[in-house]
């Protein structure tokens, strides 16, 4: 495995730029030196030795579907393609035959699709949005499934089950349509063709895309070779296996993340795509895009990198937000000094405007919805990482549905427009957490990819569709497989610790008892929020059995404990995890006494920023929370803290743990450990659905 | 003496009824009362011409035991009385080294065999405490060459405090027997005087550990740590994080205090500790003891205190005063060494009451509420203590210095 993956290793980035550029032609194409009948029915082979922990694969659905992203590979590239300026697609688009070939109408929708930024509008094929859902699940399935040969790694294939749970049937169907037609349509023509379709397309060209053209030759080279070294060593051994192996390990990193995006984002040129000339025609263009393309993955490298946060103590831009602000806020008086770059107002103080405005006609007024989420969220009615994100997610759900595009403008940008500006409501309400920011982000994406030709009906619907999905795959189905996981790590006669409430640890804990292990619990909880009353009392109520302290007692009440299950608010790709404040201290005594800490946390709150402490980013709750203890009359002393100039109380809301703390990291992809975090961010960033 | 004895035991049988209520709380209060308690007992002991040191011993060890039954976990309170004891032993020691020089020329001759019978048959503790004491006495280079002539001496010290035969002179019994009662006496009191100074005596150390700027955290609150920081306040601007201290809070009452003397004082919640710990330059506590392995049994939460320090290479200092070290080592100290207080304190029962209405198996819920935590020495970088700064690795030697052995079992 390991020798495997260091030989891997350098042609690692050369592949996940390929990849990036032609995920579908890419996958097609070693496979294609076989007679496009046998590799169908192989790859259930192929696909059973996956190195992924959990082999809960769909064996019959996979084995359908191991080919499927044969037919419907450019529409991926020129999802790609989306990315850079348009003088890089368009002349390519231009020039491209086959879209000639295809029609007109066929031709420039499928452009739409990437230009759909530039704002060209053509006519549409996209008519079967309603029925697409189904189907695009499925060849969102397609994508996941290659990802899972080639990731010779410990992700698991939750995401692919929780897709095919939803749409069984369709999956079927799906594959049926695409893949019978395209297999035999595509493949062939494809790798015949690369490398005359490269050159023709170099000929003409003026100067400067010299460069260009012949790069696009060489790598069109490239491909052949591989192609041809893949079949080479197909030859002599089960020949669809081996190639198919070979692909899934070409492809590994990048490719399939890529192709995953562009499968479940090109929609409209799916459905072109029923017609699998279009698909086998479409090659060139792709060989070609891939300058560009490279382009575009520097491009994307960049936007990677988190953008930097704001930072409160910056005061011109404090001042230039508070004046967008729909809320009056009134800073905090004695605020801590080292903590000046994270916002603190006083607490209660927005309630007012909040409640003054509610009733305003203003066109930025909040979404009646999005409104009453951001209350919920400043009166801490709703808390958590999941919790918060759901309601966020479902109330921007409610604003899409009501929402009409303005005159004069395009509904992408307006509505991108209007998500931020409720974004920023929230934020201050409450600053959004990880998870709620990577959904955000996936809105975003989803939103800036709609083709502009879609209807706003359409376009709506698809938005709800997908907002619905995310919720259902990325929070719902990911809570249940991360129990399923956690689960077996659960004996009888365990002491499990945990800190606070995590809505996947009360999962976790309930479903083991429900199993019959006998176990017991143990809850440390602590100030303010005493959260973990909340778990005592509804673990009590299931009937198990339960020990509660507080968290200065972690010490003493770690002595027995076998297991410590936490939650987490975000996993950065340093592998340190942000989570409620005493998480840490948690995980640090445990470590100290030598029980193993397992942090429970869906991938979508995985974040590619990194952090060492739990200072430079973090939320301030408020102090006044801390001057009084619930049930304890002698407890007065720091009433009245505000008035004195020295005393300051600071009430932090999360702590980071650092990454040797940890043990193992429980995600729907499996078990990984803390290191293995920036692996699965890298597999799974380039898919804006995920991250 | 006969009417001044019920009142004893009337205010020992207070005092431990206040142990056990935990209306007497804390380590300095309990070990003043108990020097105090002691003071009387041995200003109220008649003292018998014979055996004058062991009937001290006997009547100081038995209220001794009796208020250290009443609160275990209270170790200064043992501690005093060992330290009583051993003052009681060293008087006696010195009284006896006075009185043998003359002594000694009579009984020269048969000092040898007089000494080595009275080791065998073992009445005396006193001799044997006698007989240690030359193997106790802090090898200083005074002492090495003070010792070789006494040595004799000290073994010739047992046949003089039991054979009767060897006091001849009944008026200088007389004397001698007020002259130890005096002395240790004078002795306990001093050990008062120490046990209510210490902190004054430690604080005048700040100076040396704090400097300008500095970022220090604490946990709880102790009597040394406000008088640490106050005197170092004095001539030093620096920032305090303290932590609440769940269940006690009192966290907030030092956090007052220390902002009314115009330090930058910041309260955190425990859990915040790890956050924290990475932008402080030391963390200053207060003990509640010290073990003899350099271990520290402290407020709860100071274990997870220390180890974020360690963690993150921040000097954990333990302020202490001498009465709270404790010539034990522990054995399980997280649960032998502990104090449960009242689930009260961190769970309203109305809170969980309908939760626990089954009926079919016993209690389902548990409630833990230590009082204390012990913290490894390996843990803890400096003691700093009225007789200055000390190692972990020191402290068995202190014990050595301050406790005579055979009292560390009592």
């Amino acid at each position: 495995m390991e020798t495997r993956r260091g030989a891997r290793m350098v042609i690692d980035p050369k592949v996940r730029q390929v990849g990036f550029v032609t995920p579908g032609s890419e996958l097609g194409r070693p496979a294609a030196p076989e007679p496009p009948g046998a590799a169908a029915p192989v790859p259930v082979v192929a696909n059973s030795p996956s190195p992924v922990i959990i082999p809960l694969l769909l064996i019959p659905d996979t084995s359908s579907l191991r080919t499927t992203p044969l037919p419907v590979p450019s529409p991926p590239s020129r999802r790609v393609v989306a990315a850079p300026p348009a003088d890089d697609s368009m002349p390519l688009g231009s020039y491209n035959p086959s879209d000639a070939i295809l029609g007109s109408s066929q031709g420039s929708s499928e452009r739409t699709g990437n230009n759909d930024k530039h704002g060209s509008a053509p006519t549409d094929s996209l008519a079967d949005m309603s029925l697409s859902n189904a189907s695009t699940l499925a060849i969102r399935l397609e994508g996941l499934n290659v990802t899972n040969d080639g990731i010779s790694n410990v992700l698991s294939t939750s995401t692919v089950r929780s897709a095919v749970a939803a749409a069984p049937t369709s999956v079927e169907h799906a594959f049926q349509t695409s893949s019978g037609q395209g297999i035999i349509g595509s493949v062939p023509a494809v790798s015949v063709d690369m490398a005359a379709a490269a050159n023709p397309q170099a000929d003409p060209r003026p100067m400067p895309l010299k460069d260009r053209t012949s790069k696009a030759e060489r790598r069109a080279i490239q491909e052949a070779q591989r192609a041809a070294k893949a079949a080479a060593k197909g030859v002599g051994t089960d020949i669809a296996a081996i190639a198919d192996g070979n692909v899934a390990n070409e492809v590994k990193s990048s490719k399939p993340s890529s192709q995953k995006k562009g499968l479940s984002e090109k929609k409209p040129a799916v459905f072109s795509d029923k017609k699998p000339v279009v698909s086998s025609d479409k090659k060139p263009v792709v060989s070609s895009d891939k300058k560009s393309a490279e382009k575009a993955s520097e491009k994307d490298k960049r936007k990677d990198i988190p953008a930097p946060r704001m930072q409160f103590d910056d005061e011109q831009r404090v001042a230039k937000a508070k004046r967008r602000s729909l809320i009056e806020q009134t800073e905090a008086k004695n605020r801590v000094e080292l903590f000046r770059h994270l916002p603190q107002f006083l607490h209660g103080t927005q309630l007012p405007s909040l409640e003054s405005k509610f009733f305003h006609e203003d066109p930025l007024h909040p979404h009646p919805s999005v409104f009453q989420v951001g209350l919920q969220y400043l009166t801490r009615e709703i808390v958590g990482g999941n919790a918060r994100c759901i309601a966020m997610l479902m109330a921007f759900r409610d604003m899409i549905n009501d929402y009409s595009t303005p005159m004069e403008k395009t509904l992408v940008r307006d509505l991108t427009a209007k998500i931020n500006s409720h974004v920023s409501f929230l934020i201050t309400c409450r600053p959004i957490s990880i998870s709620m920011g990577n959904a955000i982000k996936f809105l975003k994406t989803r939103i800036a990819s709609l083709p502009v030709t879609v209807s706003e009906f359409e376009a709506k619907h698809s938005l709800i569709l997908e907002i619905d999905r995310f919720i259902q795959e990325k929070i719902v189905f990911a809570d249940n497989e991360i129990v399923k996981h956690a689960v077996t790590k659960i004996r009888d006669g365990d002491v499990l610790l945990t800190h606070g409430s995590s809505c996947v640890v009360e999962m976790i804990l309930v479903r083991a008892f429900e199993l019959g292990k006998k176990f017991q619990v143990v809850v440390i909880d602590s100030r303010p929020r005493l959260e973990g009353k909340g778990l005592l009392r509804r673990l009590l109520g299931k009937g198990l059995h339960c020990t509660y302290t507080h968290i200065n007692a972690a010490s003493y009440a770690m002595q027995g404990v076998t297991r410590v299950f936490l939650g987490a608010a975000s996993v950065l790709s340093n592998g340190t995890v942000y989570s409620r404040v005493g998480t840490a201290c948690v995980a640090m005594v445990a470590h100290a006494l030598g029980v193993p800490v397992m942090i429970c946390c869906e991938t979508y709150k995985f974040h590619e920023r990194v952090q060492l402490d739990s200072i430079c980013s973090n939320e301030l709750g408020d102090p006044d929370a801390l001057v009084e203890v619930h049930g304890r009359k002698d407890v007065y002393s720091l009433r009245g803290w505000a008035d004195s100039k020295h005393l300051h109380v600071l009430n932090l809301m999360y702590d980071a743990t650092p990454a040797d703390y940890v043990s193992m990291i429980i995600t729907e992809l499996g078990m990984v450990p803390p290191t293995s975090v920036p692996v699965i961010l890298r597999e799974y960033r380039k898919v804006p659905y995920v991250m | 003496m006969g009417a001044a004895m019920p009142d004893l035991q009337a205010a020992v049988d207070d005092f431990c009824t206040k142990l056990r209520r935990r209306q007497v709380e804390g380590s300095m209060d309990t070990a003043k009362f108990t020097a105090l308690l002691l003071r009387q007992v041995i200003s109220h002991q008649r003292i018998p011409p014979s055996a004058q040191a062991s009937t001290l011993i006997d009547a100081v060890k038995s209220v001794g035991l009796r208020m250290i039954d009443a609160n275990r976990l209270e170790l200064a309170i043992g501690n005093v009385v060992r330290r009583v004891l051993h003052i009681i032993r060293e008087e006696d020691a010195s009284l006896e080294t006075d009185g043998v020089t003359g002594i000694n020329l009579i009984t020269d001759s048969d000092d040898e065999n007089d000494g080595y019978n009275i080791a065998q048959s073992g009445v005396s503790a006193a001799a044997v405490a006698a007989a240690n004491r030359s193997a106790l006495r802090a090898p200083s280079l005074h002492n090495l060459l003070e010792w070789i002539p006494s040595s004799g001496a000290t073994t010739t010290v047992g046949p003089t405090i039991t054979d009767p035969e060897v006091r001849s002179r009944s008026s200088d019994k007389n004397s001698r027997s007020w002259k130890l009662k005096h002395s240790v006496i004078e002795g306990v009191n001093e050990l008062l005087n120490d046990i209510e100074n210490y902190h004054s005596q430690v604080a005048e150390q700040a100076l040396e550990h704090i400097h300008q700027n500095e970022v220090i955290l604490t946990q709880g609150r102790s009597r040394t740590l406000l008088h640490f920081l106050l005197e170092a306040r004095k001539k030093r601007s620096f920032q305090v994080f303290i932590c609440e201290g769940a269940p006690r809070y009192d966290g907030h009452i030092l956090a007052k205090e220390l902002a009314e003397a115009d330090l930058q004082t910041t309260v955190i919640t425990d859990s915040a500790v790890f956050a924290m710990i990475s932008r402080v330059n030391m963390v200053i506590v207060g003990a509640h003891a010290v073990m003899a392995n350099g271990g520290v049994i402290g407020p709860v939460g100071l274990h997870m205190v220390a180890l974020a320090a360690r963690r993150h290479a921040v000097p954990f200092v333990v302020l202490t005063g001498l009465h709270k070290l404790c010539p034990l080592y522990p054995h399980n100290p997280h649960v032998l060494l502990n104090d449960m207080r009242s689930p009260s304190e961190i769970l309203d029962f109305g809170d969980v009451s309908d939760c626990l209405d089954d009926t079919t198996g016993g209690p389902r819920l548990r409630a833990v509420n230590p009082a204390f935590d012990y913290v490894p020495p390996e843990l803890i970088s400096l003691f700093i203590t009225d007789s200055g700064g000390h190692n972990p690795s020191y402290l068995y030697r202190l014990v050595a210095e301050y406790y005579s052995p055979e009292d560390f079992a009592l």
